[in-house]
């Protein structure tokens, strides 16, 4: 659905790169995002003292997972060429909620963690609506709701404190065989929700909007309803991710720099995991690597004796040889008036 | 072109209808608390006003060319901390002789690489600006970390941000009318101008009528750069001194300013008076919620919800309602 595998196109690569050449460009995004993962948690691994234990991992994994289900929530919207900057506040708002009412008994949990997951499939949705039914553009509409949805996060509680379910907590924070439970959580994650949806009529549809949305109107494809679903299910994918940090914290806090730093480096994990800011290509799956390379420098810093405190530096760093990689492509571009839209 | 006919011209639909809801706050607040309507609180609240004015300036240039600045937190951050700890870089001396330029010059550093990443690497500007923001903030945490930089304000930085030059006048409203009466010129007079908004409406074209469209966003972005390092000047001598994070509460009002103010987030459209309409209407928002605080009639109810909760819910909902009236997009057909 992207331009760039047209056959005459795809000869060529298959000529030139084998079987990397037949990949799509979302799959091959995946495939560098999991090789830079794989390569930074190798180095990693290597200069840790005690080598890796499963316990080092399963730390490595919660702070991962984390982002990588709010880089998941970023993708859906992405794909449809449009944007959520209230992953953040979606996020911290299902902490905040999440630290009241998933307490109690088994029952009282469960119930609890339905609550969550339909206020952040409730957030979504208001998401949805507006930009779709009242036409406002998807940055600015996400960035006003961030506001309201920070501000109720602070009604639910004025001060960090709250409690979970402690049985949630522990398997959460637990794993089995040195896999982590968080792991598992994205896999689910991704084979329940994530590939049904890729292979629904409105997750194709999704990447057909981003494509083109003219184009897509024009094939009488249900523009309204793919925007709706992917917003909804975005918001409903940072709600889970606002239940896991209850389970990882113990707690809920409603911090605005949580939420603003939720938000961004989701942009960059997406960005990373090789989908298009420009809509039309992307999987979640490479934002899920995308979070764990963000988060991987973090670590690096540690084991390099690197001053902790400059890890945003890093991560920018980052973020722009990332982006910048992706601009290579003009050095390529023949007739320079493709490089202006 | 009559003079009265190019006045007209700036007051779009969007501009009047945000002037409209500026009036119509005053008139409410006023009927809760007539000190509204006096002059002082008005000089006050535009004194105010003129913080965000001069960051919203060079923002709207990036948004008329269709791109978006999104390092401007960590570059008014920049601009305050360097001003401050010019000395540790320029010496005693000349430290606090230039220490206001040298805040305004690391500022617009910062936007000549953003307008470097945007026009001639083509990358996203959202995601580029964004990661700027994350590299700015490593410097100055760096910067910080150190060797404990001087981030008291000098005496000019203190009395640019809350002397008067003009008696009645607070200085930053000064900046602010000067910087805005030079932009609204350069965009409805100037070569530039004109290309600003022809590069927002269709790049490609601009490029076939033999423009270099790349100097123009480059030139946008320092100019960005260079307004939010200013902002973080006048706000570190406003504070008497520097400190992290200080243009965090910035980003989301600057640019919902903006867009109230009845510019197209992909660029293209939009007057400088309508974002001035939106500085305005932005700061008397935030400042009447704080005045009238709704919290208190809640715990009268028994019902205690923080004071921050109502300014961000109905700062989110009014934004939205207001763009819901002028703002909407084409249909797709």
């Amino acid at each position: 659905m992207n331009v760039s595998s047209e056959p005459a196109d795809l000869v060529s690569r298959q000529r030139y790169f084998g079987w990397v050449g037949r990949l799509s460009a979302a799959q091959r995004g995946v495939l560098i995002a999991m090789l830079i993962f794989a390569a930074m948690f190798i180095v990693y691994g290597w200069k840790q003292a005690a080598g890796l234990t499963p316990n080092m991992i399963n730390t490595a994994a919660n702070k991962g997972a984390l982002l990588a289900l709010v880089a998941m929530a970023q993708t859906l919207p992405v794909i449809t060429r449009g944007l959520d900057l209230s992953v953040g506040a979606t996020f911290v708002l299902a902490n905040c909620l999440a630290s009241t009412i998933v307490v109690g008994g088994p029952v009282a949990t469960t119930f609890g963690i339905f609550g969550v997951l339909l206020l952040g499939l409730a957030c979504g949705a208001v998401n949805g609506v507006i930009i779709v039914y009242g036409r406002l553009q998807p940055l600015i509409a996400t960035l006003a709701t961030s506001a309201a949805y920070f501000g109720i996060a602070l009604a639910i509680r004025p001060q960090p404190g709250g409690l979970v379910n402690f049985e949630l907590a522990d398997f959460m924070t637990r794993s089995t065989f040195a896999v982590p439970h968080t792991v598992l959580l994205l896999l689910a994650v991704v084979v329940f929700i994530w590939i049904p949806y890729r292979r629904s009529v409105l997750g194709r549809a999704a990447f057909a909007i981003g494509s083109s949305e003219q184009a897509a109107y024009m094939s009488g494809i249900p523009i309204n309803r793919a925007k709706m679903l992917a917003y909804t299910l975005s918001g409903l994918l940072a709600s889970i991710g606002g239940i896991l940090l209850t389970a990882l914290t113990y707690s809920g806090a409603a911090k605005m720099s949580i939420a603003n730093e939720y938000t961004l480096n989701s942009i960059g994990a997406v960005v990373i995991g090789g989908t298009s800011l420009f809509g039309g290509v992307g999987s979640a799956v490479g934002s899920i690597f995308g979070a764990f390379v963000m988060r991987t420098v973090g670590d690096l810093l540690i084991v390099f004796d690197i001053n902790p405190v400059l890890q945003p530096l890093f991560v920018g760093v980052v973020l722009l040889v990332a982006v910048s990689l992706g601009s290579l492509r003009v050095l390529r571009i023949k007739n320079r008036l493709d490089i202006y839209r | 072109m009559s003079v009265s006919g190019v006045i007209a011209r700036q007051f779009d639909r969007a501009t009047l209808i945000a002037f409209g809801c500026v009036v119509v706050l005053l008139l409410i607040g006023a009927m809760v608390e007539p000190a509204f309507l006096s002059p002082k609180y008005l000089i006050q609240q535009l004194h105010t006003a003129s913080f965000l004015g001069v960051v919203a300036s060079g923002v709207m240039l990036v948004i008329l060319l269709g791109h978006i600045d999104l390092s401007i937190p960590w570059t008014i951050g920049v601009g305050g901390m360097m001003a401050t700890g010019a000395t540790g870089f320029l010496g005693p001396e000349w430290g606090v002789t230039l220490a206001v330029p040298f805040g305004v010059l690391c500022g617009a550093l910062i936007g000549t690489v953003n307008g470097l990443g945007v026009a001639y690497l083509r990358a996203p500007a959202m995601i580029f600006t964004l990661g700027m923001n994350a590299v700015a903030q490593g410097l100055m945490v760096y910067h910080t970390g150190g060797f404990a930089p001087q981030d008291r304000a000098t005496e000019f930085m203190r009395e640019l941000a809350v002397g008067h030059f003009i008696p009645g006048i607070p200085n930053p409203l000064l900046i602010w009318i000067v910087l805005g009466a030079a932009i609204v010129f350069m965009l409805n007079r100037s070569v530039l101008g004109r290309r600003i908004y022809a590069v927002g409406n269709q790049e490609r074209s601009v490029f076939l009528s033999g423009v270099d469209t790349r100097k123009v966003i480059l030139a946008c972005f320092i100019f960005s750069g260079a307004c939010a390092a200013l902002t973080g000047v006048l706000l570190a001598g406003w504070a008497n001194r520097s400190y992290q994070a200080m243009g965090d509460p910035y980003l989301l009002p600057t640019i919902a300013a903006i867009i109230l103010g009845g510019t197209n987030v992909l660029g293209g459209r939009g007057k400088y008076v309508g974002t001035i309409a939106g500085v305005i209407l932005i700061t008397i928002l935030q400042s009447m919620l704080s005045v009238v605080q709704p919290q208190r009639y809640f715990a009268q109810l028994g019902v205690d919800i923080p004071a921050d909760t109502f300014r961000q819910v109905v700062f989110g909902v009014v934004i939205i309602g207001m763009l819901l009236i002028y703002g909407r997009q084409q249909l797709v057909r």
